[in-house]
């Protein structure tokens, strides 16, 4: 404890260091060190006692209702008439001594009642009877301090009242501490609880694990049940889950359900991810197909015995979310496939290892291997009850993944939307042969010659499939391929590894990964055991790409040292069997989550802490978005994930700062007002985060009063910096979230900002200024903030410029989020509104881990040097994140320090280690194996153009704050001309004078011309600063499925929606209309298009779009009579309808940016933002995609 | 034999040379210390640890700021550095002077081309930390203090040949 204690006197004494001068004397009026907010305000009036009345009128400013004419510096606050006696419960230790201005009375002692009251929780820091001890005797003095005044003051509306309010407060302070002393007070007393995280390792570790065995065993064992399984996970939360409850669902089933046939499903999300297995096949009506898949599954068991088709997706990598994917197109009611299932299996996720593990070494459990094909037989009649479970359990659908349905249709009736299913062709392309290849080996040869094909991109017009594009997938054996983690949570640029840096530096090509750590899964793995098996050097997880060199021993895959296998990992609870450590769920997963043992913490792990710094200047009432936070809060209080320790906070400000005093026993919130900006303190450290669910009434209270409250301020001034200071001190004891709305440039106090933008710039095409911040003080202070665990988010909802640029620091090296709503408004801007609304609901919900770090290992030989994303890099390979949320993604540039010539597979490692908001200590392990190769053509053969333009991207930002933008832009394109260079002058001896590219970077030149006309890279357009800024800061902390979409949009025609190679989620139909490339000439008049640019989506209505259309989708007549402003579909009862509003809310779902939808009519003014996306197309600042070519070429012949 | 300017330059610039030698081995330490971290798990997973490292990265990286009051390494530095090559100019030694011109401008680009957004740092906290930029830092101070080195035992010659000949 003596860090955290002694810290706050430390930025207390750095910051208030100029201020302090002469008056050291504060200090010791507030006694020993430790209490820099009592502190405050004595030392900044420096004031001898009896005098220092007015000054203290200044700082502390009472809200009080009748007494209300303070002049001077007396805030005006607009109080309505309920305020009256709402403040009138207001008077608290503080404002006591305040009172009002013109009565000179103030009591001698009362200076002494701060340096005695506040020090108090301090001290509590050390013991808990400490603080006791301290805060009997500040009662007293409250008591007191009261008394005088009140005898001064007979009109005064009441001693009574101030000693009952001072009494209450004193009141609250043991309870508080209670709390407190449990959750943070001291390291002393730490150390020897033993700590709730294991409460029973060993069992729970079992139990789980029997769990999963049974559940693997299920879909064999009994189809009838799995139909019960659907029936009770129909009642399930909610529709679409929030994320933070399925896990703890997941965790929680795996420990007290002893086995699932036994006792019936136990959380709805594991039984759904079970069901699948079982209850998926009766899905399916069509039994030769059926036949087909588990013909082929087993076939993948056994390894040999040819299938006749639709077998390549087995070595595809696939998401979890295959199964959504595998649909008839048929399109009769309930057609869920049973092959993504398998997949499911196979591929891995979570507790499909059972059946992984078997696919890998049929012996010990021969239980599942000849289930699978029965399975679908008896319950093939319940089909109708089957599709539920779908949606529910996979309501995180990416449209990335709806080709997993491919292969089954790929022989058969070509749907427009696999007609031309790339990337399989390209992996496999005699796929009836696959079967014969299923060794591995050879299916790579058969594979590279096609990823390398190359393809003249002067020549091919067509070059976006029209299925989304897919991550390659490495070319490791079939057994690795299973193993290996998640494309979406783990990603590396070159799918090959380059041997040496040399070979990387004639590839021209970004060597790097993208990750995706804390992504909601729909299945995971959760390990519970007393030793986490790690390697003794390098400190890696076990992982599944360990080699085990007998029993007793295994080497790790990054440093290759021999380690000991613990006895404990002896024993495999999956199949209760001892000596068998590779059957382990940590070597059968790569992706897994260890609860972590007390080693992993020095304090105890902190609770959830929820603080909300709002702006309610005059500029924040009138765009009104209080309204909507308030309400937001008080439909997700009780979802705001945490548990009874979670403490929640609320600070508003404007030019001054106000605190609630939300102590459980009041009767009502008090408003505590401190304006000294200057040097900033807390009135009741104590009573200003309480407990959420002690004091839910106030709380409640508070959150519907809030937005009336200042309904007539004409306080224009906002103090955001002074702001930031008080919850960073309000924080730092236990750090948290803090989450600060702030709607205009901050104008007073430390951190206020000027106005830097210039409009006539915005669409300069040579320098863009000023994409750094402007002051240091908002970095530092995120810093200090990283320090105590404390991450901020910033919501900034602004309609002119508020340099961003220098806002978002706070929320970049604090690991929080940034949230950009430009002309914000609640009633004239309505979708923005909604838009908030709907990405508050997700804030507020989603899962949280708190003081978290990551870090990354990567095989000896591999090392990274820069990092990027929203944290503060703590060492070489460690970022530390205060806050790490489902919606944050990495990148990592790696560069080959020695060659890798003697190994033929790396791996990389990221490990998380978190509190959960249950307060559980717990790491996320991902690993990723890839081949290395020694030649050229194979790196090109495995490029991951996404993940190497999400990489490029991430490095331009940084060029183009570090330098310039142009310098930036360069470099892009440089990035093109150099790996295309390189490629034709060695790989491909065709002559210079075409532009010639490998299939796997055939369009990268595409998706480097969208980052140039990307807003946060284009020059030329008009393009507002903080737009630009805000598009920065979403390219470095997007993962990379989000980042694609506002890269390079995606174009659906909608008019002709069809059913044909549907998918279902949620018992809906969601057609998948092809995509099409980004150019008006797929534009016709005659349709509508709907484009999907992550954050925004467009219904661009052509001029003389179908009248059927207009009428049955968007509900109005006519062309003519649709509004210009239109941002809602209406549920119509047809077909059309309801095909386009299953699609875009398919499209929505699951994203951390709820996307506005814009209807723009093809005539409107709205029409060019439509068209900027247009990125294939000319504007008058950019080339269009065949010039862009061109210029390449020419750089290249250069 | 005679005292002369240049003799004189040569003594005060091999004192001086101590001095940014100093300097020089100091910084080497200071990011010696920052690439060091310990991996285990306790480490890792420690808050206290985190607040620790963290105080630690600033202060270094403060104590290598530009201008302050106090324990900055730096400007001081740079100016004994610019110091030298004025002597230099003034006692006509266009040789000693002509090696050091290089630094000076290597100084001078560094001084104002900071990667710190704020003019305070000449380390940022948040980017030191990138291993590109340690390890240009840590490449830099040993290239530093080579030169000072170098430079100590040349003006120590430079100091005598001047000293005997004239």
């Amino acid at each position: 404890m003596s860090a955290p204690a002694g810290s706050p006197p430390r930025a207390a004494g750095a910051r208030s260091q100029p201020k302090l001068g002469g008056a050291a004397a504060s200090g010791a009026a507030a006694g020993p060190g430790p209490a820099p907010p009592p502190q405050n305000g004595p030392a900044q009036n420096q004031m001898p006692v009896p005098s220092a009345y007015e000054l203290y009128s200044q700082s502390y400013s009472i809200p009080s209702g009748h007494h209300f004419q303070g002049p001077g510096k007396m805030t005006s606050l607009p109080l309505d008439g309920q305020c009256g006696d709402y403040y009138s419960g207001f008077y608290t230790a503080s404002t006591q001594n305040a009172v009002t201005p013109k009565t000179t009375h103030q009591p001698p002692g009362a200076e002494q009642v701060y340096g005695r009251l506040l020090p108090a929780p301090h001290s509590a820091g050390s013991t808990p009877e400490c603080f006791q001890g301290a805060a009997s005797p500040a009662s007293h003095l409250y008591v007191s301090a009261s008394q005088p005044s009140s005898s001064f003051v007979n009109h005064y509306s009441g001693p009574a009242m101030y000693s009952a309010s001072s009494s209450a407060v004193s009141q609250g302070f043991p309870s508080t501490c209670g709390h407190y002393a449990v959750s943070t007070v001291s390291n002393a007393v730490y150390p020897s609880v033993s700590y709730p995280s294991l409460p029973a390792g060993e069992p729970y570790g079992q139990q789980m694990f029997t769990s999963q065995n049974a559940s693997t065993v299920r879909p064999v064992r009994d189809n009838s049940f799995s139909s019960q399984n659907t029936a009770l996970s129909r009642p399930s939360p909610l529709p679409p889950p929030p994320p933070q409850q399925y896990h703890q669902q997941h965790s929680l089933s795996g420990y007290s359900i002893p086995s699932w046939s036994a006792s019936g499903p136990p959380s709805a999300q594991d039984n759904l991810i079970r069901n699948h297995a079982g209850s998926l096949p009766p899905a399916n009506n069509n039994p030769t197909n059926t036949g087909m898949q588990y013909g082929e599954y087993v076939n993948n068991q056994a390894s040999s015995a040819p299938t006749p088709l639709s077998s390549t997706s087995d070595d595809e990598e696939e998401e979890e979310d295959d199964e959504e994917a595998g649909i008839d197109s048929s399109s009769t009611t309930s057609s869920a496939s049973p092959l993504p299932n398998s997949y499911d299996a196979l591929e891995g996720g979570g507790y499909p290892d059972m059946l992984s593990s078997s696919a890998s070494s049929p012996a010990p459990d021969p239980a599942p291997e000849p289930d699978p094909s029965p399975a679908p037989v008896p319950t093939a009649p319940q089909p109708s009850k089957v599709a539920k479970p779908f949606g529910y359990g996979y309501p995180t659908l990416q449209p990335g993944y709806q080709n997993a349905a491919a292969p089954l249709h790929s022989g058969g009736q070509p749907s427009p939307g696999y007609s031309g299913f790339q990337q399989y062709a390209q992996q496999y392309p005699g796929m009836n042969q696959l079967s014969s290849s299923l060794g591995g080996l050879s299916l790579q040869s058969a594979a590279q010659p096609e990823s390398l094909r190359p393809v003249n991109l002067t020549q091919e017009r067509n070059i976006l499939p029209v299925t989304p594009v897919l991550a390659p997938v490495p070319n490791l054996n079939l057994e690795l391929k299973k193993l290996n983690c998640s494309p979406d949570s783990f990603r590396c640029t070159l799918t090959n590894i380059p041997q040496t840096q040399a070979l990387l530096t004639k590839a021209k090509l970004p060597l790097g990964l993208l990750l995706h750590p804390f992504r909601d899964l729909t299945q995971l793995p959760v390990i519970t055991s007393n030793t986490i098996v790690r390697c003794r050097s390098c400190r890696t997880y076990i992982n599944p790409f360990v080699s085990f060199i007998d029993q007793r021993r295994w080497k790790c895959n990054l440093c290759y040292r021999v380690n000991d296998v613990p006895e404990e990992f002896m024993y495999n609870p999956l199949t209760r069997s001892y000596g068998e450590p590779h059957k382990r769920p940590e070597v059968q997963n790569s992706t897994v989550e260890f609860i972590a043992s007390s080693d992993y913490m020095l304090r105890p792990p902190q609770p959830a802490v929820y603080l909300f710094v709002l702006d309610v200047s005059h500029n924040a009432v009138e765009a009104g978005y209080l309204t909507i936070l308030c309400q937001s809060l008080l439909e997700n209080l009780d979802k705001l994930p945490g548990d009874s320790r979670t403490r929640i906070g609320f600070v508003t400000f404007d030019s001054t700062i106000h605190f609630y005093n939300l102590q459980d026993g009041l009767s009502q919130p008090q408003m505590l007002i401190v304006s000294d900006i200057d040097d900033v303190f807390l009135p009741t450290p104590d009573s200003l985060l309480v407990n959420l669910h002690e004091s839910k009434e106030l709380i409640k209270d508070l959150l519907n009063a809030l937005p009336n409250m200042f309904t007539n301020t004409r306080e224009t001034h906002s103090a955001l910096g002074p702001a930031l200071q008080a919850a960073f001190k309000l924080m730092s004891p236990t750090g948290g979230r803090v989450s600060v709305f702030q709607t205009q440039l901050p104008s007073l106090g430390a951190g206020l900002l000027q106005s830097r933008e210039d409009p006539n710039q915005r669409s300069s095409t040579k320098v863009v200024q000023h994409l750094g911040p402007a002051t240091d003080f908002y970095k530092k202070l995120a810093l200090d903030c990283s320090g105590q665990q404390t991450a901020v988010d910033l919501f900034l909802l602004s309609s002119q410029y508020s340099d961003l640029s220098s806002l978002a620091c706070m929320s970049k090296y604090s690991a929080g989020c940034i949230y950009y709503y430009p002309s914000f408004h609640s009633t004239h801007n309505p979708s923005q509104a909604e838009k908030l609304q709907n990405e508050l609901k997700r804030y507020l919900t989603r899962k949280i881990g708190f003081e978290a770090v990551m870090r990354i290992r990567c095989t000896k030989g591999l090392s990274m040097h820069t990092f990027h994303g929203n944290f503060f890099v703590r060492s070489t390979d460690l970022l530390s994140l205060a806050n790490i949320n489902p919606d944050a993604g990495f990148a990592v540039q790696l560069s080959i320090e020695e060659s890798l010539a003697d190994t033929s597979l790396v791996c990389f490692q990221t490990a998380l280690l978190y509190t959960s908001s249950k307060g559980e200590r717990r790491i996320r392990v991902h690993t990723l194996c890839l081949p290395v190769v020694s030649s050229l053509a194979d790196v090109y053969a495995g490029v991951d153009v996404q993940a190497a333009i999400c990489l490029l991207a991430n490095m331009a930002v940084d060029r183009s704050i570090s330098t310039s933008l142009s310098d930036a832009r360069d470099a892009l394109v440089n990035a093109v001309v150099d790996s295309l260079s390189a490629y034709s002058s060695t790989v491909s001896n065709i002559q210079h004078s075409v532009l010639i590219a490998p299939s796997s970077l055939k369009l990268f030149p595409l998706y480097v011309l969208a980052l140039l006309k990307q807003k946060a890279f284009r020059t030329g357009t008009s393009t507002r600063l903080d737009d630009r800024v805000y598009a920065m800061c979403q390219i470095k902390c997007q993962p990379l499925v989000h980042l694609m979409k506002m890269i390079h949009p995606n174009l659906y025609r909608i008019d002709r929606l069809m059913d044909e190679g549907a998918i279902h989620v949620n018992d809906r139909v969601v057609p998948q209309p092809p995509i099409q490339k980004l150019s008006a000439e797929k534009l016709t008049r005659e349709g509508a298009f709907l484009m999907d640019c992550g954050c925004v989506f467009y219904i661009w209505v052509g001029k003389s779009c179908d009248n059927t259309f207009i009428e049955d989708v968007l509900g109005y007549p006519n062309f003519a009579s649709i509004p210009q402003k239109m941002t809602h579909l209406p549920e119509l009862d047809t077909l059309s309808s309801e095909r386009t509003i299953s699609f875009i809310t398919w499209l929505r779902d699951s994203r951390p940016l709820s996307p506005v939808l814009y209807v723009v009519k093809d005539e409107s003014p709205a029409k060019t933002e439509f068209f900027q996306h247009l990125i294939e197309d000319r504007t008058e600042a950019a080339f269009s995609y065949y010039e862009f070519l061109l210029h390449i070429q020419q750089q290249i012949c250069k | 034999m005679a005292f002369t300017f240049a003799a004189f330059c040569y003594m005060l610039s091999l004192v001086l040379c101590a001095a940014l030698i100093f300097f020089a081995i100091w910084h080497i330490i200071a990011f010696d210390e920052l690439r060091t971290d310990f991996k285990s798990p306790i480490d890792q997973g420690n808050p206290g640890h985190a607040r620790e490292r963290l105080r630690n990265i600033e202060r270094i990286c403060f104590l290598l700021r530009k201008v302050s009051a106090r324990a900055a390494l730096v400007l001081p530095e740079y100016s004994i550095h610019s110091l030298f090559c004025i002597m230099f100019l003034c006692a006509q030694e266009w040789l000693t002077l002509g090696l050091n011109v290089p630094l000076l401008f290597y100084h001078f680009w560094r001084y104002f081309h900071c990667p710190a957004d704020s003019s305070e740092l000449a380390y940022d906290p948040p980017a030191v930390m990138n291993a590109d930029t340690l390890s240009y830092c840590q490449k830099e101070a040993w290239c530093k203090l080579a030169f000072y080195l170098l430079s100590f035992f040349y003006y120590l010659y430079c100091m005598i040949y001047t000293l005997v000949s004239s």
